[in-house]
C-alpha cells in the first residue's frame, strides 16, 4: 500500500501538493474526475517519507497519508 | 500501515465549493484539526460571514448560525453570553470583517467578549467579483480601482492586528500566513492557542489568517502563492501583536 | 389585585422579562431609553443577559444570536433605529428565529423630532425588513395592554418562529398608569430540534436563511406565506367601542385611540352617533371588522392618526371597499391630537352628511 493517497474526486488540481512534495513523488496526471479537475497523482509513490507536507499544504483534504 | 493524516472530523467528507487552490479551504482545515484536537466539534457554534466563507455552511460539520455581512461577532455576542458553556469562533472575510463590520469587531474585541475570530484576509473581495477590499494594497487592480487603489482618495490597506491590539480587552492578536506548509503549521498553531484561550474563559482572541484569490486577482493558484510572497506579506507583516498570559 | 404604578416603558421591559426574557441588546434612542436603563438593572436580577449593543445593527444581531441558542431575546428601539435593524429583523425572520421587537414612535422621517407620534405603522406593518416578510404586530392603548400584549408577543413568537413587534408610540413609553404584572415564567426554547447548542450525540444544525437556488428559496417563501395567512383567522384582535349603532366610525390605535374614545362620549352626548373601530393587531389587520359594517347605518369613516399622511387609512380603505366616505384627521411631529379637535372634525363630517 502507498504512503500517500489522493482522493481523485475531491482534487481540484491546484497543483500545490505537487510542488511542496521534497521528494517529487506528486505529478498532476492525465486524467480528469467527475468535476472536470486533472487530478493529482502518485508519479513515485515509492519515493514518499510521509513528511505530510503534500497533506498540510491541500486546501480540498483530498491527501491522506499512511505510515 | 496506520493513518496518520487525512480529513479533519470538523469538515464534512465532501467536495468543497471553494474555487481551485482557494486557502479557505486550508484555513478551514486547520480549524477543524484544531477542533478536533481540543475536543470541541460537540460543543461549538460557528458564525459564519457573508462571503466565500458562506459556502463553509455545506462543509463545516459543527453547528453553524449565517449571520448579515458583518455582523458575526454581534452574532458571536449574543450566542456566547447566552452560552457561555459552548466553543464560539465567528470566521470573516476581509470585506465582512474590515469594511462593514468594523464596528461590530472593534467593540467586541473592546468588550472581551470570550470569543476567537479567524479573520481570512485576501486584499480582495471575492463572492462578488473582485472589488476593493479595505485591506487591498496600494496601486493593486480591482474591479472597483481599475487603475490601482489611491490611497488620496481610496486609503491606504487596513491592519487588522495592528489596530485590534491596540485595544485593552483582547488577549491574543496575531497575524500568520497560509502560503506555505511551514506558515500553514505556525497557524495552526496561532488558532490552538487561541481556541484555548476561549477554553480558559479568559477573553477576547483574534488571529488573521493571510490567504489568497487565484480568481479575482487573475492568476493560477500556483502563481497567487508567489504574489503573496511577493506582495501582500511586505505589507502585512506576520507576528504575534499581542498575548496576554 | 396588586397593581404597580408604572411608567410605560418600563412596564414593558417588566413584562418580558416576567415572560422569561433572558437576552436584551438594545441601544439609546428617545423615547424608549427606559428600556435598556430599565433591563440594565433588572435583567441580572432575573439572571439574563443584557448588552448595550454599539449600535441598533449590532443590538438586533445580538438578539438574533441569542435566538439561536433558544434564549427568549428582545431589543428595542425608536424610528430612525428600526430602520438600522430592518436588515437583522429580516434575518430573524429569514432564518426562522422567534425575537420581540419593541418600537416606541417618535416624530419622522429623517432625525424627525423626539416627541410622540405615531409615523411609523408602514415601518411596522409593510417595510420592516426586506424580503417580504410579515410580523404580528400589536399597538396596545394603555399600559396594561402593553404589559398584556409584550408578555404574549414571546409566545407568538415561539409559537411561529418569527419576530413579533409591539408598536407604540412615546407618549405611552413615557406615561404612568397602575397595571397588574403577570406572573414570572421561565419558559425558553433550550430543547426545541433547531436551537444551536453543539452537535453532541446529533448531526449539526444550521441556522441560515440563505439559498443556492431558487427552488428551496420558493419553497421556504410558499411556507411562510401559508403562516401568515393563518394569522388573519386566529390572532387578530380589534375593539368595538360604541358601534352597536354608529353612523360615522372613527378609526385609530394606540395613544390616539384612547383620545377618539373621549372625543366619541362627548359627542354622543351631543347626540352624535360616533363608535370606534381600534385596531389592536395592525397586523394581521382587522379587515373583517370594516368589511362587515352595515353601510346602510354607516355613512362615513373617520381615520384618526398621529401620522401625516395617515398610513393606516390605505388599510382601512381595503376594508371598506368604497362602500363609504373615508376622511382622516391627524396631528404629527410630536404634536398630540386634543379631543376638541375630533369632535371638531366629526361635528363637520355630521353636518356636512345631513345627519
Amino acid at each position: 500500500m502507498d504512503s500517500v493517497k489522493i482522493i481523485s474526486e475531491n482534487c481540484k488540481g491546484c497543483g500545490y501538493c505537487v510542488v511542496v512534495c521534497p521528494k517529487k513523488v506528486l505529478v498532476i496526471g492525465e486524467s480528469s474526475n467527475r468535476m472536470g479537475y486533472r487530478y493529482a497523482v502518485a508519479a513515485r509513490p515509492d519515493e514518499c517519507i510521509s513528511c505530510k507536507l503534500c497533506a498540510v499544504m491541500c486546501p480540498d483534504s483530498a491527501i491522506e497519508i499512511f505510515e | 500501515m496506520d493513518k496518520i493524516y487525512g480529513r479533519p472530523e470538523s469538515i464534512k467528507n465532501r467536495v468543497s465549493t471553494y474555487c481551485p487552490g482557494c486557502l479557505h479551504g486550508v484555513a478551514n482545515k486547520i480549524v477543524a484539526e484544531v477542533l478536533d484536537e481540543l475536543e470541541l466539534r460537540e460543543k461549538t457554534i460557528c458564525v459564519l460571514p457573508v462571503g466565500c466563507g458562506t459556502l463553509g455552511l455545506f462543509y463545516w460539520n459543527v453547528d453553524m448560525i449565517s449571520s448579515a455581512h458583518g455582523r458575526a461577532p454581534a452574532v458571536a455576542t449574543g450566542i456566547k453570553r447566552c452560552s457561555p458553556d459552548k466553543f464560539v469562533f465567528c470566521y470573516q472575510g476581509d470585506g465582512d470583517l474590515a469594511a462593514i463590520g468594523l464596528s461590530e469587531i472593534m467593540h467586541a474585541a473592546n468588550r472581551g467578549e470570550n470569543i476567537s475570530v479567524i479573520f481570512v484576509n485576501n486584499s480582495i473581495y471575492g463572492m462578488t467579483g473582485g472589488q476593493m477590499a479595505p485591506t487591498t494594497l496600494e496601486d493593486q487592480h480591482s474591479t472597483t480601482t481599475q487603475k490601482g487603489r489611491n490611497p488620496l482618495t481610496e486609503g491606504y490597506p487596513m491592519k487588522m492586528c495592528e489596530i485590534i491590539s491596540g485595544l485593552e480587552a483582547p488577549k491574543y492578536v496575531a497575524r500568520f500566513s497560509m502560503d506555505s506548509p511551514k506558515n500553514i503549521i505556525k497557524a495552526k498553531a496561532g488558532i490552538k492557542k487561541a481556541f484555548e484561550l476561549q477554553i480558559d474563559k479568559k477573553g477576547f482572541s483574534f488571529v488573521e489568517l493571510m490567504s489568497n484569490c487565484p480568481t479575482n486577482w487573475g492568476v493560477t493558484p500556483l502563481e497567487s502563492l508567489e504574489w503573496m510572497r511577493e506582495n501582500t506579506l511586505k505589507v502585512f507583516p506576520l507576528g504575534v501583536y499581542k498575548e496576554v498570559e | 389585585m396588586k397593581k404597580h404604578f408604572v411608567k410605560g416603558c418600563e412596564a414593558i421591559a417588566e413584562a418580558a422579562l416576567r415572560a422569561g426574557c433572558t437576552f436584551f441588546a438594545g441601544y439609546p434612542i428617545t423615547p424608549q431609553n427606559e428600556i435598556p436603563e430599565y433591563m440594565s438593572k433588572k435583567m441580572p436580577e432575573y439572571g439574563g443577559v443584557f448588552v448595550q449593543g454599539e449600535s441598533e445593527v449590532a443590538s438586533v444581531n445580538m438578539v438574533f444570536g441569542a435566538a439561536a441558542t433558544g434564549a427568549r431575546a428582545m431589543t428595542s428601539s425608536s424610528g430612525p433605529g428600526i430602520s438600522l435593524k430592518s436588515e437583522g429583523i429580516s434575518y430573524i425572520a429569514g432564518s426562522k428565529l422567534p425575537a420581540v421587537i419593541v418600537s416606541v414612535m417618535r416624530g419622522g422621517p429623517g432625525l424627525g423630532t423626539i416627541m410622540p407620534a405615531q409615523q411609523d405603522y408602514l415601518q411596522a406593518t409593510k417595510a420592516s425588513g426586506h424580503g417580504g416578510f410579515r410580523m404580528i404586530v400589536f399597538a396596545p392603548s394603555t399600559i396594561q395592554e402593553a404589559v398584556d400584549y409584550t408578555y404574549k408577543a414571546f409566545d407568538y413568537a415561539d409559537r411561529d418562529r418569527n419576530p413579533v413587534m409591539i408598536l407604540v408610540d412615546g407618549c405611552l413609553g413615557a406615561m404612568m398608569e397602575p397595571v397588574v404584572l403577570p406572573e414570572y415564567h421561565d419558559n425558553c426554547n433550550k430543547k426545541a430540534d433547531w436551537v444551536l447548542d453543539g452537535c453532541s450525540e446529533r448531526e449539526p444544525r444550521t441556522v441560515l436563511s440563505v439559498s443556492l437556488t431558487g427552488e428551496p428559496q420558493e419553497q421556504f417563501n410558499i411556507e411562510m406565506a401559508k403562516l401568515y395567512e393563518s394569522w388573519a383567522e386566529k390572532d387578530t384582535e380589534v375593539e368595538l367601542y360604541e358601534m352597536d349603532d354608529a353612523e360615522i366610525v372613527l378609526t385609530a390605535y394606540g395613544t390616539s385611540a384612547r383620545i377618539a374614545k373621549t372625543a366619541i362620549d362627548m359627542l354622543r352626548d351631543e347626540g352624535i352617533k360616533a363608535g370606534l373601530v381600534r385596531p389592536i393587531t395592525l397586523y394581521p389587520f382587522p379587515s373583517a371588522a370594516f368589511e362587515n359594517l352595515d353601510y346602510k347605518r354607516v355613512r362615513h369613516v373617520l381615520d384618526v392618526e398621529m401620522s401625516i399622511p395617515a398610513q393606516m387609512v390605505d388599510d382601512v380603505r381595503l376594508g371598506v371597499l368604497g362602500r363609504a366616505e373615508i376622511s382622516t384627521f391627524g396631528r404629527s411631529g410630536g404634536v398630540i391630537i386634543g379631543v376638541d379637535e375630533i369632535v371638531q372634525e366629526v361635528r363637520g363630517i355630521a353636518k356636512g352628511g345631513g345627519f
